[in-house]
C-alpha cells in the first residue's frame, strides 16, 4: 500500500544538523551564541567582565560596519563573476567624495556621496572588465593604485585653503549623524520619554552567559550611529536583492554560467555593469562611514578595510549574513585593542586556544590526526602564552584577526563555494 | 614580423597618449597649464643628478617587478611581495648587525638571510594553496598584514636599538656589510657625477636578479615547466608537470626575490644601513604595477620600473612651479589602467588578425586543392 522506505530512528544529532541545513536562519544563530559562549568563558577564566559588555560589543558592531559594507560591495560583484578587489579603492573614493560632500551639505549628504564616489571605482572596474575583458585582479589593483593619488590631487585642489582642510584632510563636517536605542529594551527615549533599560541591567549583573547574551543584544540596540543602522538594513536588502527578484537570479546566473545565462536571454554584460556599479556604491558607502564617523575625510583612513571586507566576503562564503559575521571578527579585535586594557586583550589567548582546543578535538574525532595535532598543538601554544604573559604587545593582537581568517580559510576551504565563474574571463559567444 | 613588432608598441604607445590626455585634463580643471607642467618635469629630469636618483629609485622597483612578475608567469599573483619585502628586510638588518665577518661575506650572509626569510613567508601561502586550496590572492593579502604586526612586534620587542631615541630602528649594519657605490666604477670609465650624487651599489644586484630571471625563465627546463603550467595547466599536467611543486616552487622563487627588494635601501643608501620605521613602504605594490607595465619581461620591466621612477622624480619639480606634486600618482595609475587594457585590446586585435590570416590561407588552399585533384 505505501512504498516509502522507513527510515532509520533519526539521533539527535542527526536531528540538529537536519535543523540546521534546513531553517534559514539557523547557523546565523548558533554561530552567535556559540561565539557569545566561548566569549563567555575566556573572559570568566580571564577575568575581564569588559570583554562581553554592551559598551564593547556597541564598539565592535560599529567598527564592523565599513567592513561589512566593504564585504557586501565585494558579494554583488563577486556574485555575477567579477573579482572584485578594487574594493580598497571604491572605499578610499567613498571617504574623499564624503569629505567632500559632508562640510558642504552634512553627514546624509555624505553618505550619498560617498556612494556616488564608489561607483566611479565600480564603473571603472566594470569598464575594464567587462568590456575590455582585463583580468579582474589587475583592474582592481590599478583602481586601489589610482584612487590614492587621485583623492591627494583632488584634495590639493578642492581641500587646501578651506576650512581646516589640507592635503591629507577634508574641512570639518557639518551636523551630526544622530544615534538610535531601542526604547524599552535598551533605555531608549520613546516620544521624550526615557524608557527603562532592562537589557543595560542584566548586561550590568554579569551573570554566565545570560549577561554576555544580553551585552550582545545591547550593543545592538544602544547608541548605534545611523550609518550603522543603515550598514545593517542593507544585509537583510541583499538577502532579498539577490536571491528573491528576478535581478538577483540573473545576476547569480551571470556569475555560475555566463553563457547559459546569456543564451536563456539574460543581458549578461548590463548585469555585470549594474552588479559592479553597486558594488562600488556599497563600498563607497563603507568609506562614507569611516568618514562620518569622524567627521572628515583623512588620508589612508581606511586602513586596509576593503581587504578585509574581502576576506570576511570570503570567510563568510559569499553569503550576507556570514559576510557580517568574517567584518565582526576582525572588528571585535579592533574594538577590543581601542577601548580597553590589557586584561581583555589577553583573554583573546584563552579564545584561541578554546577555538583551537574545539577543532582538534573535532578533527581528532574526524580521523584526521594530523589537522587535529596541529590544532591541539596552537591550543596548548595559545594557552601557555596566556600563561606566562601579563602584559601583550599590541602588534600581536593586530594580527590576530587576519591569523584566524587565514586559518579558518586553511581548514574550510573546501567547503566554501565561490560563484562557479568568479574570475574567469568570458565574452559573448563563448558557452 | 612587422606587424608583430606594431602589435608590441602600439599598446604602450596608445597607453602614454592616453594617460598624458587624461592627467592634462585634470590639470587643466584645476586650472594648470599642462604644456608647463610636462616641460617643467622634462628639464628637471634632464640632468646627470636626476638621472642617477631614478636609477637609484628604479633598483628596487626593478627587483619588485621581477618577483611578481615570476608569479604571474605560473598564473600566481603575488600580492604578498610587500609583506615578503619588509620582514626580510627587518630579520636579514637584525642578522646583519648582530653578527661581524669579514667584508664580502658580511654582505652574502645579510643577503642570503633576505633572501631565505623572504621565501620562507611566501612558502606559508604557498603551502596553503597546495595542500588547502587557498587563494594566494587572498592568503597573501592577510600574510601582508600579518607581516606587518610581525615585523612592527619584532622591532618594538627584539631589534630595536636601545641607544637610539624616539625612533624604532635597528642597530645600524656595520661597515663590513656596506656595499660601495659605484661612482668610483664610472670615475675608472672616465664618468665623473657631480659632488653629493652617489650612484648605489646593488644597480649590479638588480642587473644579476634580472640575467638571472631571464636564465631561469626562458632558457631553463625548470622555466619552460614554469611557463608552460602558467599558460595551459592541463597540457603541462598531461606532459609530466606536477602543478603542486610547480606552483609551491614558484611562490618560493618568487617570494626570495622578494625578500631582495629592500637590500637596495638597507646596504646601499648612505642615509639608511638599517631598518627603521622610515624604511620605504609599499615597494611589493609598485612592483606589481611595474610587472604588469613590463609584461613580465625582463627588459619591459626595466624599462616600466625607469619610467615609474623618473614620473616620481620628475614630480618633485612641480611644488615650485604651484602645481600639485600628485598629478603624477595620476599619471601612473592612468598608465598602468590605460595600459592594461590597451594590451588586452590589441592582443585580442592580433589574434583576430592571425585567425583571419590563417583562414585566408587555408582558404585559398582549399579552393586550389579540388583543381589540382581534377588535374590530376
Amino acid at each position: 500500500m505505501t512504498t516509502a522506505v522507513a527510515s532509520p530512528p533519526a539521533s539527535p544529532t542527526q536531528d540538529f544538523r537536519a535543523w540546521l541545513d534546513q531553517t534559514r536562519w539557523a547557523r546565523p544563530l548558533v554561530f552567535a551564541l556559540a561565539a557569545t559562549a566561548i566569549l563567555s568563558i575566556s573572559r570568566i577564566i580571564a577575568d575581564a567582565p569588559d570583554m562581553t559588555s554592551g559598551s564593547t560589543f556597541a564598539a565592535a558592531i560599529g567598527a564592523s560596519a565599513p567592513i561589512l559594507l566593504a564585504g557586501l560591495g565585494g558579494l554583488y560583484s563577486e556574485r555575477a563573476g567579477i573579482v572584485n578587489i578594487g574594493l580598497e579603492g571604491m572605499m578610499i573614493m567613498g571617504t574623499w567624495f564624503a569629505g567632500w560632500a559632508g562640510y558642504q551639505w552634512g553627514p546624509w549628504a555624505a553618505l550619498v556621496w560617498g556612494g556616488i564616489g564608489g561607483m566611479l571605482g565600480g564603473g571603472l572596474h566594470a569598464l575594464a572588465t567587462v568590456t575590455f575583458g582585463v583580468d579582474h585582479i589587475v583592474s582592481g589593483f590599478a583602481i586601489n593604485i589610482i584612487a590614492p593619488g587621485l583623492c591627494r590631487y583632488l584634495s590639493s585642489v578642492l581641500f587646501v585653503g578651506r576650512g581646516d582642510g589640507t592635503i591629507t584632510q577634508s574641512p570639518h563636517m557639518k551636523g551630526d549623524i544622530g544615534t538610535f536605542t531601542l526604547p524599552f529594551l535598551s533605555g531608549g527615549s520613546f516620544f521624550g520619554w526615557k524608557t527603562p533599560d532592562p537589557l543595560g541591567w542584566i548586561d550590568d549583573q554579569r551573570w554566565f552567559f545570560v549577561s554576555d547574551v544580553a551585552g550582545l543584544l545591547k550593543g545592538f540596540t544602544t547608541e548605534m550611529a545611523w550609518t550603522t543602522v543603515v550598514a545593517l538594513l542593507l544585509i537583510p536588502f541583499t538577502v532579498y536583492l539577490v536571491w528573491h527578484t528576478a535581478f538577483g537570479l540573473r545576476l547569480r546566473s551571470s556569475g555560475e554560467r555566463p553563457g547559459a545565462a546569456y543564451s536563456l536571454g539574460v543581458p549578461v554584460y548590463r548585469v555585470r555593469y549594474a552588479a559592479v556599479l553597486i558594488s562600488g556604491f556599497v563600498a563607497g558607502l563603507g568609506g562614507a562611514w569611516l568618514a562620518i564617523d569622524v567627521k572628515g575625510y583623512n588620508q589612508d583612513q581606511t586602513a586596509g578595510r576593503g581587504y578585509q571586507g574581502l576576506a570576511a566576503l570570503i570567510f563568510g562564503n559569499y553569503r550576507p549574513v556570514g559576510t557580517f559575521g568574517g567584518a565582526g571578527v576582525f572588528a571585535y579585535s579592533q574594538a577590543l585593542t581601542q577601548r580597553i586594557g590589557t586584561a581583555p586583550v589577553l583573554a583573546l589567548f584563552v579564545v584561541a586556544a578554546i577555538i583551537f582546543a574545539l577543532l582538534g578535538l573535532r578533527l581528532c574525532s574526524k580521523g584526521q590526526f594530523l589537522g587535529g595535532i596541529v590544532a591541539l598543538a596552537v591550543a596548548a601554544l595559545a594557552g601557555w602564552y596566556y600563561s606566562v604573559t601579563d602584559k601583550v604587545n599590541n602588534q600581536l593582537v593586530f594580527i590576530t584577526p587576519y591569523v584566524v581568517v587565514l586559518i579558518v580559510l586553511a581548514f574550510a576551504s573546501q567547503h566554501l563555494r565561490p560563484p562557479a565563474w568568479d574570475g574567469r574571463p568570458w565574452r559573448k559567444g563563448m558557452e | 614580423m612587422k606587424s608583430r613588432i606594431f602589435y608590441a608598441l602600439a599598446a604602450p604607445v596608445i597607453a602614454a597618449v592616453l594617460a598624458i590626455a587624461v592627467s592634462s585634463i585634470a590639470l587643466l580643471i584645476a586650472g594648470h597649464s599642462p604644456v608647463e607642467t610636462f616641460q617643467t618635469m622634462w628639464q628637471y629630469l634632464d640632468s646627470a643628478d636626476s638621472l642617477v636618483n631614478i636609477i637609484n629609485r628604479a633598483v628596487p622597483y626593478y627587483i619588485a617587478g621581477v618577483a611578481v612578475a615570476i608569479g604571474f608567469k605560473m598564473g600566481l599573483f603575488n600580492i604578498g611581495a610587500d609583506g615578503q619585502y619588509r620582514l626580510a628586510a627587518l630579520i636579514a638588518a637584525a642578522a646583519g648587525a648582530a653578527v661581524s665577518l669579514p667584508a664580502p661575506i658580511h654582505v652574502l650572509f645579510v643577503l642570503v638571510v633576505a633572501v631565505a626569510v623572504g621565501g620562507a613567508w611566501a612558502a606559508v601561502a604557498g603551502i596553503l594553496k597546495v595542500t588547502r586550496g587557498v587563494n594566494e590572492v587572498v592568503s597573501t593579502i592577510m600574510l601582508n598584514f600579518i607581516a606587518t604586526g610581525i615585523s612592527a612586534f619584532l622591532l618594538a620587542e627584539y631589534f630595536r636599538d636601545n641607544t637610539a631615541t624616539l625612533v624604532a630602528q635597528t642597530k645600524e649594519l656595520p661597515r663590513s656589510a656596506w656595499v660601495p657605490s659605484l661612482n668610483r666604477l664610472l670615475e675608472a670609465f672616465g664618468y665623473h657625477l657631480p659632488q653629493g650624487t652617489i650612484l648605489e651599489g646593488f644597480l649590479i644586484g638588480a642587473i644579476i636578479v634580472g640575467i638571472g630571471y631571464y636564465v631561469v625563465v626562458w632558457r631553463s627546463r625548470f622555466g619552460f615547466e614554469l611557463r608552460t603550467t602558467g599558460i595551459n595547466p592541463a597540457a603541462a599536467r598531461s606532459a609530466g608537470v606536477n602543478p603542486k611543486a610547480m606552483i609551491l616552487k614558484a611562490i618560493v622563487l618568487s617570494g626570495m626575490v622578494a625578500g631582495l627588494i629592500g637590500m637596495g635601501p638597507l646596504l646601499t643608501d648612505p642615509q639608511l644601513h638599517r631598518y627603521a620605521d622610515t624604511f620605504p613602504t609599499a615597494i611589493g605594490f609598485t612592483g606589481i604595477a611595474i610587472a604588469l607595465l613590463g609584461r613580465n619581461n625582463p627588459a619591459g620591466i626595466a624599462v616600466a620600473a625607469f619610467v615609474w621612477a623618473a614620473l616620481e622624480r620628475g614630480g618633485q619639480a612641480l611644488p615650485p612651479i604651484g602645481v600639485p606634486q600628485e598629478i603624477v600618482k595620476i599619471l601612473q595609475g592612468t598608465l598602468l589602467l590605460t595600459a592594461v587594457i590597451a594590451f588586452e585590446v590589441v592582443r585580442r586585435f592580433a589574434s583576430a588578425a592571425q585567425v583571419r590570416e590563417a583562414a585566408a590561407q587555408s582558404g585559398s588552399r582549399a579552393s586550389s586543392t579540388p583543381v589540382a585533384v581534377a588535374a590530376s
